[in-house]
Formats: structure tokens, sequence, C-alpha cells
């Protein structure tokens, strides 16, 4: 039984206290905690299997590298992925949308070539494709939102064309929490031969993700937002479109020979196989090995039971803010459509004086643009404050939220 | 005279359009600097001691018994640290 109160006993970090109150932490859009077992996992990997993996005969890398390339299989299980040659370990989502940018776009992307990103996204997945746009000189359409914070999925149909190349979205929004239908926009850009790339940062920790069945072509998401370590993250990619990408990075790990022909003068070069070709020099094993940790600890909750505790609390806050009479929602006001997001702000108050004002009674909310300066202008916002649930929430918590919104009301 | 840094731990510009500052107080001289500051500052609203709304020199802002303040419509850093030497030191 999926009980918040248990879960919060693996989580040290929520027997702390802030001024005087016990943490309340709503900030899971911007990262998560870590439960003991994560922590757990990391500590026993320096004190006990620290190495470098692949290439080396001795126990210790043996050991290493068997429990990194099981991190990658297990990581492609938990999102149902053909293997671990989909996998490649990255810094976050933002290297990965990099990866997708620098390997496949600087070679696919060419003058007369477009790429649809919406206007939802957070600026991980516009700033990329801006920057490479300059460099190739493809253009760039941008998808709008509706009033309540959905994406115009009418767009799609009209901005798609043969120019097409990638389309570029995120599964859930960072600043609403609004949950994208992948499926149809996937539907509608392979049907014009376009890849889509999602950004699975907001959607892979909080919700079941079957990248199968929703026929993505690249998914990006992070580490930290899923209870596992900062600096570890993934890029999944469909094995057939990998297969014919190069490298973003060159180094060790992701070759098989550097030879040197001396009638040549040059080296020929071949790559790793999946996927290493992407994972150039040594990476961050330790780290990778904690994900699969928090992968696991996920999988005994079960992804449908977290989607659900936290459409229930979303549905709670939100039923008891609106009650509040200075208090203004963006996107969504239908809990379902949401993913444990909240932005708001209160009348008469700087996000951030909201923010200070919750800081004050231990509570920790997120205030600014959240990495979507674009969508906030689109909501006509200076910027917004905004709570976000994980596993670890209880409506007790929500009650306390509550009251001192109240409070500032 | 202690320096300014003896006092502010962090000063972090805010996200979002508003431009505004957000200074932190180092933790064991917030209750010092809250003094000096309620001693210079003129109270325009109070909630207990919990939050004070502020102004000095024209500037507005929010200083929060946590040891936190919030200055408004500052053009820049140097404006800012010009302010609070003039109400710390």
């Amino acid at each position: 039984m999926f009980d918040p109160h248990k879960i919060r006993e693996d989580f040290p970090i929520l027997k702390r206290k802030i001024n005087n109150y016990t943490l309340i932490y709503f900030d899971n859009a911007a990262s998560s905690q870590k439960p003991r077992q994560v922590i757990e996992a990391i500590k026993d990997f320096y004190e006990n299997h620290n190495s470098n993996v692949h290439r080396a005969v001795h126990t210790l890398s043996q050991e290493a590298s068997e429990l990194y390339e099981r991190a990658h299989d297990e990581v492609a299980d938990f999102i149902h992925a053909d293997g671990m040659e989909e996998i490649i370990f990255v810094r976050g989502t933002t290297e990965a949308i990099n990866l997708v940018a620098y390997s496949w776009g600087l070679r696919n992307l060419k003058k007369g070539d477009e790429v649809i990103v919406s206007l939802m996204e957070h600026h991980s997945n516009i700033v990329p494709w801006e920057i490479l746009s300059k460099l190739n000189g493809f253009n760039i359409k941008y998808v709008g939102v509706s009033d309540d914070g959905t994406l115009n999925y009418e767009a799609y149909e009209e901005l798609i064309s043969e120019k097409t190349k990638i389309v570029c979205f995120s599964h859930v929004s960072n600043f609403s929490g609004v949950i994208n239908d992948v499926k149809r926009i996937a539907k509608i850009a392979h049907d014009h031969g376009a890849l889509i790339l999602i950004d699975g940062a907001q959607s892979v920790p909080h919700l079941p993700t079957h990248v199968k069945d929703l026929d993505v072509d690249f998914l990006a998401f992070s580490g930290h937002k899923m209870l596992g370590p900062t600096g570890i993250g993934v890029l999944y990619g469909k094995c057939e479109i990998l297969e014919k990408m190069e490298p973003f990075q060159g180094g060790g790990e992701m070759i098989r020979e550097v030879l040197f022909d001396s009638i040549t003068k040059r080296c020929t070069i071949t790559w790793n196989d999946l996927p290493w070709k992407f994972e150039a020099g040594t990476p961050n094993i330790c780290d990778g090995i904690g994900l699969m940790e928090a992968v696991r600890y996920l999988r005994r909750l079960g992804m449908e039971n977290v989607q659900a505790h936290e459409y229930t609390l979303t549905e709670y806050a939100m039923k008891h803010m609106l009650e509040c009479q200075k208090i203004e929602i963006y996107g969504p006001e239908d809990a379902s459509a949401k993913c444990g997001i909240i932005p708001f702000n209160v009348e008469g108050f700087s996000s951030h004086d909201v923010a200070l004002l919750l800081d004050n009674y231990g509570i920790m909310v997120r205030s600014g643009f959240h990495c979507t300066q674009p969508l906030h202008a689109i909501f006509k916002l200076k910027s917004s404050a905004r709570a976000s649930f994980y596993i670890y929430n209880t409506r007790e918590e929500i009650d306390s939220f509550i009251e001192v919104l109240k409070e500032i009301e | 005279m202690i320096p300014l840094e003896d006092y502010v731990a962090r000063i972090e510009e805010t996200c979002g359009a508003e431009k505004d500052f957000i200074v932190i107080f180092k933790y064991d001289k917030k209750d010092d600097a809250i003094k000096k500051i309620l001693q210079k500052a003129k109270k325009e609203k109070a909630i207990s001691t919990i939050i004070f709304e502020l102004t000095f020199q024209d500037v507005s802002f929010r200083l929060y018994g946590t040891g936190k303040a919030i200055f408004r419509n500052l053009k820049d850093k140097n404006g800012l640290q010009k302010v609070l030497s003039d109400l710390l030191l």
C-alpha cells in the first residue's frame, strides 16, 4: 500500500527543522529529495567497489563495470526501452537535449529545414535549437499555448510540413504541470517524416513511461528529479537512430580503435558499441548506480501509485488554494490534466515575497520564471510561485501550506 | 567599522521580470543586522516580528525575521551595496 508517511521515513532530510518548523519540501519540480537507499548505494560504491569501468581486468573494475551496466539495463526496463543500447547516461536533461542537437542536429539540419518547438518549453529545449539554427541556418517554428496552458495541438497540423525534421516538446510542463498528448504529436510528426524529442524531466519521475507505446524517438530526463543524484541523466534514443548518429564528444570509452596510418599520417577511428559511443571519457559511474537505486525505489512503489498520489495531492491543494480570495492559479483547473505542479501568485505580493514568507515557516517553494520566460510572457506574468509535490508529501503538509497562504492574504 | 561582508552571506538577483534582490544575512549576524536596519529604516508595516515593510533612501524593501530581505526596484548591485552599507555600517 502506498503510504507517504511510511515513505517519509526513508528520507532523512525531511526530519530537518527550518526556522523551527519541520521542513515541508514543495520544490520537487526543481529537484527531489533522496531516500536513504540511494544515499547508501552511493556510499557503498565508494567504500567497496570504486574503480574505473571497462577494459581493466582487476576485480574492482569488473564490479564497477557490472554495476554501471546494470544501471543502464534497469533504467531501460523502467521506461520500457528495448535494452541498454538505447540508454545513454549524460549529466541531465539539458545535456541530453544538447547531445541530440549536436550529434543529430548538426549533421541533419540544414538551411531550408524546420524544427518545431513549443513555447511551453523549459529554456533547455529552446536555447540549443536557437544556437544550432544560427550555425546551420534552419528555421524554428514555435507552437503556442491556449489560455488554460495546454498546447495548441491544431498548430502542429498547421506548422508541420515536409521541411520539418524534428518536433521538440515536453511531456509535462515544468511551469503548469500540464500533461501533453505525446502520442498525438508523435503521429503528426511521424506522418510527415519528422522525429520527436521529448523533454521528460517532469514526466519520467511522476508518470509511468513507456517509450515504445508513446513512439518517441528521443527522450531526455534527469536523475536528480526522480530521487537520484545530481549530475546524472538519461538520453533514450531509438536504437536504429542512435546507430546512424555520430558521437557528440570524442575521447576514451567511446572508441573501439584508434589506428595510426603511417602513409596518410592520420588516425582512423572506429566507434564503440551503443551506448558507450556517446559516453566519452570516464563516466559518472557512482551517480549512475545511485540512479539505478532510485529507479528500484520508484518501481517498488509503482509508478501508477506515484501518479495517483500526486493527483490526489494536487486536487486537494488546488481546491483549498482556490478558496483563497487573492490567489490565482495558472494552467488547467482539472487536476487530472496536470502532474503535481501548481503555479500561482498572491495578489499584492511578488512571487519572491511569497516564497520568502513560506520559507519563514519551513515551506520550500520556487519563485521566478522557472526557466520558462516565453511562457510567462504569454500569461503576462512578471514571475510566479510554484508548489510541486512528490511521493513523500502529505495532505497535512498542504494544510500547513494553505494556512500560511491564508495568513499572507 | 566592520565590512559589509561580515553581515551579508549572499546576494541573489531574483529570477523574473521584477529584478529584485534577495539579501541573506549571515546567521550569527542576522539579529544584529535586523536591529540596525530597524533603527535606520522607516517602518511602513509590520507583522509581528516576522515581516517588516520598510523604506530607506526611497528604496522599499521587506525584511524577514529569518534574516532575509527583498529589495525592490534597485538599478543594480552597486546601488544595493550602497543602501546596505548605509543601513548596516
